[in-house]
Protein backbone atom coordinates (compact mmCIF):
# COMPACT_ATOMS: atom_id res chain seq x y z
CA UNK A 1 0.00 0.00 0.00
CA UNK A 2 1.12 3.57 -0.71
CA UNK A 3 2.14 5.74 2.22
CA UNK A 4 -0.07 8.79 2.78
CA UNK A 5 2.39 10.30 5.21
CA UNK A 6 6.03 9.52 5.92
CA UNK A 7 7.69 11.26 8.86
CA UNK A 8 11.47 10.95 9.13
CA UNK A 9 13.81 12.08 11.92
CA UNK A 10 11.43 14.80 13.11
CA UNK A 11 12.41 16.87 16.15
CA UNK A 12 10.63 19.85 17.69
CA UNK A 13 12.01 22.19 20.35
CA UNK A 14 10.28 24.71 22.60
CA UNK A 15 12.46 27.27 24.42
CA UNK A 16 15.60 25.27 23.61
CA UNK A 17 14.15 22.01 25.02
CA UNK A 18 13.59 19.16 22.58
CA UNK A 19 9.99 17.99 23.02
CA UNK A 20 10.07 15.24 20.38
CA UNK A 21 13.25 13.70 19.00
CA UNK A 22 13.96 11.75 15.86
CA UNK A 23 10.33 10.71 15.37
CA UNK A 24 9.58 8.61 12.33
CA UNK A 25 6.40 6.89 11.15
CA UNK A 26 4.67 5.83 7.96
CA UNK A 27 0.91 6.02 7.57
CA UNK A 28 -0.47 3.72 4.89
CA UNK A 29 -3.58 4.39 2.81
CA UNK A 30 -6.85 3.27 4.43
CA UNK A 31 -5.04 2.26 7.64
CA UNK A 32 -5.63 3.39 11.21
CA UNK A 33 -2.43 4.10 13.13
CA UNK A 34 -2.60 4.74 16.86
CA UNK A 35 0.11 6.74 18.60
CA UNK A 36 0.01 5.93 22.30
CA UNK A 37 1.89 7.22 25.28
CA UNK A 38 1.45 8.85 28.67
CA UNK A 39 0.48 12.50 29.04
CA UNK A 40 3.27 14.93 28.22
CA UNK A 41 5.30 12.48 26.13
CA UNK A 42 4.94 14.54 22.92
CA UNK A 43 1.96 12.89 21.20
CA UNK A 44 0.01 16.09 20.57
CA UNK A 45 3.17 17.87 19.36
CA UNK A 46 3.69 15.01 16.88
CA UNK A 47 0.08 15.41 15.70
CA UNK A 48 0.56 19.17 15.29
CA UNK A 49 3.65 18.54 13.15
CA UNK A 50 1.71 15.96 11.09
CA UNK A 51 -1.11 18.47 10.57
CA UNK A 52 1.23 21.25 9.43
CA UNK A 53 0.43 23.41 12.46
CA UNK A 54 4.04 23.17 13.65
CA UNK A 55 7.16 23.09 11.50
CA UNK A 56 9.76 20.51 12.53
CA UNK A 57 13.09 21.87 13.74
CA UNK A 58 14.78 18.86 12.14
CA UNK A 59 13.64 16.11 9.80
CA UNK A 60 10.96 16.04 7.16
CA UNK A 61 7.41 14.89 6.48
CA UNK A 62 6.23 13.66 3.12
CA UNK A 63 2.55 14.41 3.15
CA UNK A 64 0.21 13.85 0.21
CA UNK A 65 3.09 14.10 -2.25
CA UNK A 66 4.59 17.26 -0.72
CA UNK A 67 7.57 17.58 1.61
CA UNK A 68 7.37 19.63 4.82
CA UNK A 69 10.60 20.61 6.53
CA UNK A 70 12.03 23.35 8.75
CA UNK A 71 12.14 25.80 5.81
CA UNK A 72 8.70 25.08 4.34
CA UNK A 73 6.82 28.22 3.40
CA UNK A 74 3.55 29.05 5.25
CA UNK A 75 1.72 29.26 1.88
CA UNK A 76 2.65 25.63 1.11
CA UNK A 77 1.54 24.57 4.61
CA UNK A 78 -1.87 26.23 4.06
CA UNK A 79 -2.40 24.14 0.92
CA UNK A 80 -1.47 20.94 2.78
CA UNK A 81 -3.70 21.71 5.79
CA UNK A 82 -6.77 22.00 3.54
CA UNK A 83 -6.28 18.36 2.50
CA UNK A 84 -6.36 17.12 6.10
CA UNK A 85 -9.06 16.61 8.69
CA UNK A 86 -8.10 17.36 12.28
CA UNK A 87 -10.17 16.61 15.39
CA UNK A 88 -8.79 18.40 18.43
CA UNK A 89 -8.97 17.02 21.95
CA UNK A 90 -11.84 19.30 23.03
CA UNK A 91 -13.47 19.27 19.59
CA UNK A 92 -12.56 22.95 18.93
CA UNK A 93 -16.03 23.61 17.54
CA UNK A 94 -16.70 27.30 16.87
CA UNK A 95 -19.00 28.12 19.76
CA UNK A 96 -20.45 31.22 18.07
CA UNK A 97 -21.76 29.03 15.22
CA UNK A 98 -24.50 26.41 15.13
CA UNK A 99 -23.66 22.77 14.44
CA UNK A 100 -24.76 23.20 10.82
CA UNK A 101 -22.56 26.29 10.37
CA UNK A 102 -19.61 24.45 11.95
CA UNK A 103 -19.90 21.56 9.51
CA UNK A 104 -20.47 23.90 6.57
CA UNK A 105 -17.31 25.85 7.45
CA UNK A 106 -14.73 23.62 5.63
CA UNK A 107 -17.04 23.38 2.61
CA UNK A 108 -17.02 27.16 2.28
CA UNK A 109 -13.41 27.84 3.13
CA UNK A 110 -11.52 24.67 2.04
CA UNK A 111 -13.61 23.70 -0.97
CA UNK A 112 -14.96 27.13 -1.93
CA UNK A 113 -18.57 25.91 -2.21
CA UNK A 114 -21.00 28.84 -2.01
CA UNK A 115 -24.33 27.32 -3.04
CA UNK A 116 -26.47 27.14 0.15
CA UNK A 117 -28.54 24.19 -1.11
CA UNK A 118 -25.46 22.06 -1.88
CA UNK A 119 -23.92 22.99 1.47
CA UNK A 120 -27.13 22.15 3.33
CA UNK A 121 -27.41 18.79 1.60
CA UNK A 122 -23.79 17.88 2.35
CA UNK A 123 -24.12 18.96 5.99
CA UNK A 124 -27.24 16.83 6.49
CA UNK A 125 -25.57 13.88 4.77
CA UNK A 126 -22.52 14.17 7.02
CA UNK A 127 -24.66 14.48 10.14
CA UNK A 128 -26.39 11.23 9.18
CA UNK A 129 -23.01 9.52 8.78
CA UNK A 130 -22.13 10.43 12.37
CA UNK A 131 -25.64 9.47 13.53
CA UNK A 132 -26.70 12.98 14.47
CA UNK A 133 -29.77 13.93 12.49
CA UNK A 134 -31.54 16.61 14.49
CA UNK A 135 -28.88 18.89 15.90
CA UNK A 136 -28.15 21.16 12.92
CA UNK A 137 -29.65 24.25 14.54
CA UNK A 138 -28.18 23.62 17.98
CA UNK A 139 -25.05 25.28 19.34
CA UNK A 140 -22.02 23.30 20.62
CA UNK A 141 -22.78 24.35 24.22
CA UNK A 142 -26.12 22.52 24.00
CA UNK A 143 -24.51 19.17 23.12
CA UNK A 144 -23.05 16.39 25.27
CA UNK A 145 -19.32 15.56 25.12
CA UNK A 146 -19.89 12.56 22.85
CA UNK A 147 -22.12 14.56 20.48
CA UNK A 148 -19.53 17.35 20.29
CA UNK A 149 -16.87 14.77 19.34
CA UNK A 150 -19.14 13.39 16.61
CA UNK A 151 -19.83 16.88 15.28
CA UNK A 152 -16.07 17.55 15.29
CA UNK A 153 -15.52 14.33 13.33
CA UNK A 154 -18.26 15.33 10.87
CA UNK A 155 -16.68 18.77 10.43
CA UNK A 156 -13.25 17.27 9.81
CA UNK A 157 -14.55 14.82 7.17
CA UNK A 158 -17.09 16.90 5.25
CA UNK A 159 -14.48 18.24 2.79
CA UNK A 160 -13.23 14.68 2.01
CA UNK A 161 -9.69 14.81 3.40
CA UNK A 162 -7.15 12.10 2.58
CA UNK A 163 -5.88 11.91 6.14
CA UNK A 164 -7.77 12.26 9.42
CA UNK A 165 -5.83 13.22 12.56
CA UNK A 166 -7.56 12.65 15.89
CA UNK A 167 -6.22 14.00 19.19
CA UNK A 168 -7.48 11.94 22.14
CA UNK A 169 -10.93 11.25 20.63
CA UNK A 170 -12.16 9.22 23.61
CA UNK A 171 -10.78 11.34 26.45
CA UNK A 172 -13.45 12.55 28.86
CA UNK A 173 -16.11 10.19 27.53
CA UNK A 174 -17.80 7.32 29.36
CA UNK A 175 -16.69 3.82 28.16
CA UNK A 176 -19.87 3.20 26.12
CA UNK A 177 -19.64 6.51 24.29
CA UNK A 178 -15.88 6.02 23.82
CA UNK A 179 -16.43 2.64 22.13
CA UNK A 180 -19.16 4.22 20.00
CA UNK A 181 -16.68 6.87 18.80
CA UNK A 182 -14.11 4.10 18.07
CA UNK A 183 -16.67 2.18 16.04
CA UNK A 184 -17.64 5.34 14.16
CA UNK A 185 -14.00 6.09 13.24
CA UNK A 186 -13.51 2.53 11.90
CA UNK A 187 -16.77 2.59 9.92
CA UNK A 188 -16.09 5.99 8.38
CA UNK A 189 -12.49 5.02 7.55
CA UNK A 190 -13.70 1.90 5.71
CA UNK A 191 -16.55 3.77 3.99
CA UNK A 192 -14.61 6.84 2.80
CA UNK A 193 -11.17 5.26 2.44
CA UNK A 194 -9.05 7.86 4.25
CA UNK A 195 -6.08 7.13 6.53
CA UNK A 196 -6.24 7.88 10.23
CA UNK A 197 -3.67 8.84 12.86
CA UNK A 198 -5.14 8.62 16.36
CA UNK A 199 -3.23 10.07 19.29
CA UNK A 200 -4.44 8.44 22.49
CA UNK A 201 -3.52 7.11 25.90
CA UNK A 202 -6.56 4.80 25.84
CA UNK A 203 -5.09 1.30 25.27
CA UNK A 204 -8.54 -0.29 24.85
CA UNK A 205 -9.36 2.16 22.09
CA UNK A 206 -5.99 1.74 20.34
CA UNK A 207 -6.10 -2.08 20.46
CA UNK A 208 -9.70 -2.01 19.25
CA UNK A 209 -9.30 0.20 16.18
CA UNK A 210 -5.58 0.32 15.32
CA UNK A 211 -4.12 -1.50 12.33
CA UNK A 212 -0.71 -0.49 13.61
CA UNK A 213 0.40 0.88 16.97
CA UNK A 214 3.21 3.21 18.02
CA UNK A 215 4.27 3.85 21.59
CA UNK A 216 5.89 7.15 22.46
CA UNK A 217 8.01 7.66 25.55
CA UNK A 218 9.79 10.90 26.50
CA UNK A 219 9.53 12.34 23.01
CA UNK A 220 10.68 9.24 21.10
CA UNK A 221 8.89 6.36 19.41
CA UNK A 222 10.05 3.42 21.50
CA UNK A 223 7.90 0.61 20.09
CA UNK A 224 5.91 -0.09 16.95
CA UNK A 225 3.87 -3.11 15.88
CA UNK A 226 0.40 -4.56 15.38
CA UNK A 227 -2.23 -5.11 18.10
CA UNK A 228 -1.30 -8.85 18.07
CA UNK A 229 2.37 -8.04 18.61
CA UNK A 230 1.41 -5.67 21.49
CA UNK A 231 0.04 -8.66 23.42
CA UNK A 232 3.18 -10.73 22.84
CA UNK A 233 5.94 -8.19 23.32
CA UNK A 234 8.23 -8.13 26.35
CA UNK A 235 9.42 -4.59 25.63
CA UNK A 236 9.90 -2.96 29.06
CA UNK A 237 8.35 0.40 28.07
CA UNK A 238 5.25 -1.33 26.67
CA UNK A 239 4.94 -3.40 29.84
CA UNK A 240 5.38 -0.34 32.03
CA UNK A 241 2.79 1.69 30.07
CA UNK A 242 0.24 -1.16 30.00
CA UNK A 243 0.74 -1.98 33.69
CA UNK A 244 0.53 1.70 34.60
CA UNK A 245 -2.85 1.99 32.90
CA UNK A 246 -4.14 -1.21 34.58
CA UNK A 247 -2.90 -0.10 38.00
CA UNK A 248 -4.58 3.31 37.52
CA UNK A 249 -7.85 1.53 36.73
CA UNK A 250 -7.51 -0.78 39.76
CA UNK A 251 -6.71 2.13 42.05
CA UNK A 252 -9.72 3.94 40.69
CA UNK A 253 -11.97 0.93 41.35
CA UNK A 254 -10.60 0.47 44.88
CA UNK A 255 -11.22 4.12 45.70
CA UNK A 256 -14.79 3.87 44.44
CA UNK B 1 20.40 45.36 39.91
CA UNK B 2 16.95 43.85 40.43
CA UNK B 3 15.35 47.19 39.61
CA UNK B 4 17.42 47.46 36.41
CA UNK B 5 16.48 43.96 35.34
CA UNK B 6 12.82 44.75 36.07
CA UNK B 7 13.09 47.86 33.86
CA UNK B 8 14.73 45.74 31.17
CA UNK B 9 11.99 43.10 31.32
CA UNK B 10 9.27 45.76 31.12
CA UNK B 11 10.97 47.39 28.12
CA UNK B 12 11.27 44.04 26.34
CA UNK B 13 7.60 43.26 27.05
CA UNK B 14 6.55 46.73 25.87
CA UNK B 15 8.38 46.51 22.56
CA UNK B 16 7.51 42.86 21.92
CA UNK B 17 3.81 43.64 22.55
CA UNK B 18 3.92 46.68 20.25
CA UNK B 19 5.74 44.56 17.67
CA UNK B 20 3.08 41.86 17.86
CA UNK B 21 0.27 44.44 17.53
CA UNK B 22 2.03 45.77 14.43
CA UNK B 23 2.29 42.28 12.92
CA UNK B 24 -1.42 41.60 13.58
CA UNK B 25 -2.29 45.03 12.12
CA UNK B 26 -0.16 44.58 8.99
CA UNK B 27 -1.54 41.10 8.34
CA UNK B 28 -5.10 42.22 8.89
CA UNK B 29 -4.80 45.36 6.73
CA UNK B 30 -3.09 43.45 3.93
CA UNK B 31 -5.75 40.74 4.27
CA UNK B 32 -8.68 43.15 3.77
CA UNK B 33 -8.45 42.81 -0.02
CA UNK B 34 -6.41 39.63 -0.47
CA UNK B 35 -7.27 37.42 2.51
CA UNK B 36 -10.24 35.26 3.45
CA UNK B 37 -12.62 36.64 6.06
CA UNK B 38 -16.32 36.48 6.74
CA UNK B 39 -18.70 39.29 5.71
CA UNK B 40 -21.32 37.92 8.13
CA UNK B 41 -18.80 38.37 10.93
CA UNK B 42 -18.15 41.96 9.78
CA UNK B 43 -21.87 42.82 10.06
CA UNK B 44 -21.99 41.16 13.47
CA UNK B 45 -18.97 43.19 14.65
CA UNK B 46 -20.38 46.44 13.22
CA UNK B 47 -23.56 45.82 15.19
CA UNK B 48 -21.63 44.86 18.30
CA UNK B 49 -19.22 47.82 18.25
CA UNK B 50 -21.65 50.40 16.89
CA UNK B 51 -25.28 49.74 17.78
CA UNK B 52 -24.33 48.04 21.04
CA UNK B 53 -22.39 51.11 22.22
CA UNK B 54 -24.90 53.83 21.30
CA UNK B 55 -26.63 54.02 24.68
CA UNK B 56 -23.50 54.12 26.82
CA UNK B 57 -21.83 56.65 24.47
CA UNK B 58 -24.98 58.80 24.55
CA UNK B 59 -25.17 58.87 28.33
CA UNK B 60 -21.43 59.55 28.71
CA UNK B 61 -21.49 62.33 26.09
CA UNK B 62 -24.63 64.04 27.37
CA UNK B 63 -23.27 64.29 30.91
CA UNK B 64 -19.80 65.33 29.71
CA UNK B 65 -21.35 68.16 27.68
CA UNK B 66 -23.35 69.24 30.72
CA UNK B 67 -20.30 69.11 33.02
CA UNK B 68 -18.36 71.25 30.53
CA UNK B 69 -21.21 73.77 30.69
CA UNK B 70 -21.27 73.64 34.51
CA UNK B 71 -17.51 74.29 34.68
CA UNK B 72 -17.42 77.12 32.14
CA UNK B 73 -20.72 79.00 32.49
CA UNK B 74 -19.86 80.88 35.70
CA UNK B 75 -16.46 82.02 34.32
CA UNK B 76 -17.94 83.17 31.01
CA UNK B 77 -20.74 85.09 32.75
CA UNK B 78 -18.19 86.73 35.07
CA UNK B 79 -16.09 87.94 32.11
CA UNK B 80 -19.11 88.84 30.00
CA UNK B 81 -18.25 86.26 27.38
CA UNK B 82 -21.44 84.20 27.29
CA UNK B 83 -21.45 84.75 23.54
CA UNK B 84 -18.57 82.29 23.25
CA UNK B 85 -19.77 79.51 25.53
CA UNK B 86 -21.47 77.44 22.81
CA UNK B 87 -18.35 77.50 20.64
CA UNK B 88 -16.06 76.55 23.52
CA UNK B 89 -18.26 73.60 24.51
CA UNK B 90 -18.53 72.51 20.86
CA UNK B 91 -14.76 72.82 20.29
CA UNK B 92 -13.99 70.85 23.47
CA UNK B 93 -16.41 68.10 22.52
CA UNK B 94 -15.44 67.87 18.85
CA UNK B 95 -11.67 68.09 19.18
CA UNK B 96 -11.09 66.20 22.43
CA UNK B 97 -13.90 64.93 24.61
CA UNK B 98 -16.00 63.02 22.09
CA UNK B 99 -13.20 61.07 20.35
CA UNK B 100 -11.38 60.29 23.61
CA UNK B 101 -14.45 59.41 25.69
CA UNK B 102 -15.97 57.33 22.89
CA UNK B 103 -12.63 55.54 22.51
CA UNK B 104 -12.32 54.85 26.24
CA UNK B 105 -15.94 53.67 26.52
CA UNK B 106 -15.63 51.34 23.51
CA UNK B 107 -12.25 50.10 24.74
CA UNK B 108 -13.76 49.12 28.09
CA UNK B 109 -16.94 47.69 26.63
CA UNK B 110 -15.86 46.03 23.38
CA UNK B 111 -12.07 45.70 23.72
CA UNK B 112 -12.39 43.51 26.80
CA UNK B 113 -15.07 41.35 25.18
CA UNK B 114 -13.04 40.91 21.98
CA UNK B 115 -9.89 39.94 23.88
CA UNK B 116 -11.84 37.46 26.03
CA UNK B 117 -13.53 35.95 22.97
CA UNK B 118 -10.30 35.52 20.99
CA UNK B 119 -8.41 34.37 24.10
CA UNK B 120 -10.94 31.63 24.78
CA UNK B 121 -10.87 30.68 21.08
CA UNK B 122 -7.12 30.22 21.46
CA UNK B 123 -7.39 28.24 24.70
CA UNK B 124 -10.04 25.91 23.24
CA UNK B 125 -7.97 25.37 20.04
CA UNK B 126 -10.52 27.15 17.80
CA UNK B 127 -7.68 29.34 16.49
CA UNK B 128 -5.70 26.19 15.57
CA UNK B 129 -8.86 24.78 13.98
CA UNK B 130 -9.04 27.87 11.73
CA UNK B 131 -5.45 27.24 10.67
CA UNK B 132 -6.23 23.62 9.79
CA UNK B 133 -8.83 24.96 7.34
CA UNK B 134 -6.08 26.93 5.62
CA UNK B 135 -7.10 30.28 7.12
CA UNK B 136 -4.90 32.95 8.68
CA UNK B 137 -6.56 33.70 12.08
CA UNK B 138 -5.06 37.21 12.11
CA UNK B 139 -6.99 37.91 8.91
CA UNK B 140 -10.13 35.82 9.47
CA UNK B 141 -10.70 37.01 13.04
CA UNK B 142 -8.86 40.34 12.84
CA UNK B 143 -10.23 41.96 9.66
CA UNK B 144 -13.94 42.13 10.63
CA UNK B 145 -13.05 43.54 14.05
CA UNK B 146 -10.52 46.02 12.68
CA UNK B 147 -12.98 47.28 10.04
CA UNK B 148 -15.76 47.51 12.62
CA UNK B 149 -13.54 49.68 14.84
CA UNK B 150 -12.39 51.80 11.91
CA UNK B 151 -15.94 52.46 10.67
CA UNK B 152 -17.94 52.58 13.87
CA UNK B 153 -15.76 54.76 16.12
CA UNK B 154 -16.12 57.84 13.85
CA UNK B 155 -19.90 57.24 13.58
CA UNK B 156 -20.22 56.92 17.36
CA UNK B 157 -18.03 60.00 17.79
CA UNK B 158 -20.23 62.00 15.42
CA UNK B 159 -23.18 60.90 17.51
CA UNK B 160 -21.29 61.92 20.66
CA UNK B 161 -20.61 65.44 19.18
CA UNK B 162 -24.32 66.05 18.79
CA UNK B 163 -25.39 64.58 22.14
CA UNK B 164 -22.54 66.31 24.05
CA UNK B 165 -23.18 69.72 22.53
CA UNK B 166 -26.89 69.13 23.12
CA UNK B 167 -26.21 68.41 26.82
CA UNK B 168 -24.22 71.64 27.15
CA UNK B 169 -26.94 73.58 25.31
CA UNK B 170 -29.64 72.31 27.68
CA UNK B 171 -27.66 73.32 30.77
CA UNK B 172 -26.68 76.83 29.64
CA UNK B 173 -30.09 77.70 28.18
CA UNK B 174 -31.72 76.49 31.41
CA UNK B 175 -29.45 79.04 33.16
CA UNK B 176 -30.46 82.00 31.05
CA UNK B 177 -28.13 81.91 28.04
CA UNK B 178 -29.91 82.75 24.81
CA UNK B 179 -30.32 79.73 22.52
CA UNK B 180 -29.68 81.79 19.40
CA UNK B 181 -26.46 83.18 20.91
CA UNK B 182 -25.32 79.60 21.68
CA UNK B 183 -25.95 78.50 18.08
CA UNK B 184 -24.20 81.58 16.60
CA UNK B 185 -21.19 80.98 18.83
CA UNK B 186 -20.93 77.33 17.68
CA UNK B 187 -21.12 78.43 14.04
CA UNK B 188 -18.47 81.12 14.58
CA UNK B 189 -15.87 79.03 16.42
CA UNK B 190 -16.32 75.52 15.03
CA UNK B 191 -14.67 74.91 11.64
CA UNK B 192 -15.16 71.84 9.42
CA UNK B 193 -11.47 70.99 9.98
CA UNK B 194 -12.23 70.54 13.71
CA UNK B 195 -14.90 67.97 12.87
CA UNK B 196 -12.64 66.15 10.39
CA UNK B 197 -9.81 66.15 12.94
CA UNK B 198 -12.08 64.69 15.63
CA UNK B 199 -13.34 62.00 13.26
CA UNK B 200 -9.79 61.15 12.15
CA UNK B 201 -8.81 60.73 15.79
CA UNK B 202 -11.80 58.44 16.33
CA UNK B 203 -10.86 56.27 13.34
CA UNK B 204 -7.29 55.90 14.67
CA UNK B 205 -8.64 55.04 18.14
CA UNK B 206 -10.94 52.43 16.58
CA UNK B 207 -7.96 50.74 14.98
CA UNK B 208 -5.89 50.95 18.18
CA UNK B 209 -8.68 49.45 20.33
CA UNK B 210 -9.27 46.52 18.01
CA UNK B 211 -5.55 45.93 17.50
CA UNK B 212 -4.82 45.80 21.22
CA UNK B 213 -7.88 43.58 21.84
CA UNK B 214 -7.12 41.16 19.01
CA UNK B 215 -3.38 41.22 19.80
CA UNK B 216 -3.90 40.45 23.49
CA UNK B 217 -6.46 37.77 22.61
CA UNK B 218 -4.00 36.04 20.29
CA UNK B 219 -1.27 36.34 22.94
CA UNK B 220 -3.50 34.89 25.72
CA UNK B 221 -1.89 32.29 27.96
CA UNK B 222 -3.44 28.96 28.89
CA UNK B 223 -6.59 28.54 30.97
CA UNK B 224 -9.10 30.92 32.50
CA UNK B 225 -6.33 32.92 34.11
CA UNK B 226 -4.64 33.48 30.74
CA UNK B 227 -7.90 34.76 29.24
CA UNK B 228 -8.55 37.00 32.26
CA UNK B 229 -5.06 38.51 32.05
CA UNK B 230 -5.44 39.09 28.30
CA UNK B 231 -8.75 40.88 28.89
CA UNK B 232 -7.26 43.20 31.50
CA UNK B 233 -4.22 43.91 29.35
CA UNK B 234 -6.39 44.63 26.30
CA UNK B 235 -8.25 47.39 28.17
CA UNK B 236 -5.07 48.81 29.74
CA UNK B 237 -3.24 48.83 26.40
CA UNK B 238 -6.26 50.18 24.54
CA UNK B 239 -6.69 53.09 26.96
CA UNK B 240 -2.96 53.81 27.09
CA UNK B 241 -2.65 53.88 23.29
CA UNK B 242 -5.71 56.14 22.99
CA UNK B 243 -4.23 58.70 25.38
CA UNK B 244 -0.74 58.62 23.84
CA UNK B 245 -2.05 58.88 20.28
CA UNK B 246 -4.52 61.57 21.35
CA UNK B 247 -1.58 63.76 22.34
CA UNK B 248 0.30 63.00 19.10
CA UNK B 249 -2.75 63.62 16.90
CA UNK B 250 -3.81 66.74 18.83
CA UNK B 251 -0.34 68.19 18.34
CA UNK B 252 -0.37 67.43 14.62
CA UNK B 253 -3.97 68.46 13.93
CA UNK B 254 -4.59 71.33 16.34
CA UNK B 255 -1.19 72.20 17.87
CA UNK B 256 0.70 75.51 17.62
CA UNK B 257 -0.57 79.07 17.66
CA UNK B 258 -2.80 79.90 14.75
CA UNK B 259 -2.85 83.60 14.10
Amino acid sequence: MDPVMKMQGVSVSFDGREVISDVGMTLLAREITCLMGPSGCGKTTTLKVASGLLRPAKGSIELLGKTVGPETDETDLIGIRKELGVVFQGGALFDSMSVGQNIAFPLRYCRGIEDPDSISEMVLDMLEHVELGDVREKYPSELSGGMRKRVAIARSLVHSPSLLLLDEPTTGLDPTTARHIDQLVVELCRKFGFSVLVVTHDITSALGIGDSLLLMHEGRITWRGSPDEWGRTDHPVVKKFAEGMVSVRRTGVRKL
Amino acid sequence: MNFLSWIGRQAIELFSTLGFFSIVGLRAFSGVFTGTWSKEDLFEQLERVGVGSVLVVSITSAFTGMVLAVQTLDQFVRFGATGYIGGVIALSMVREMSPVLTGLVVSGRIGAAMAAEIGSMKVTEQIDALRTFGLDPHVFVGVPRLLAGLVMLPILTLFSFVIGIGGGFLYVTAHGVNAHLFRRSVEALLAPSDVYGGLLKAAVFGVLITLSSCGQGFMAGQGARGVGTATTKAVVWGNMLILVFNYILSTILFGGIKG
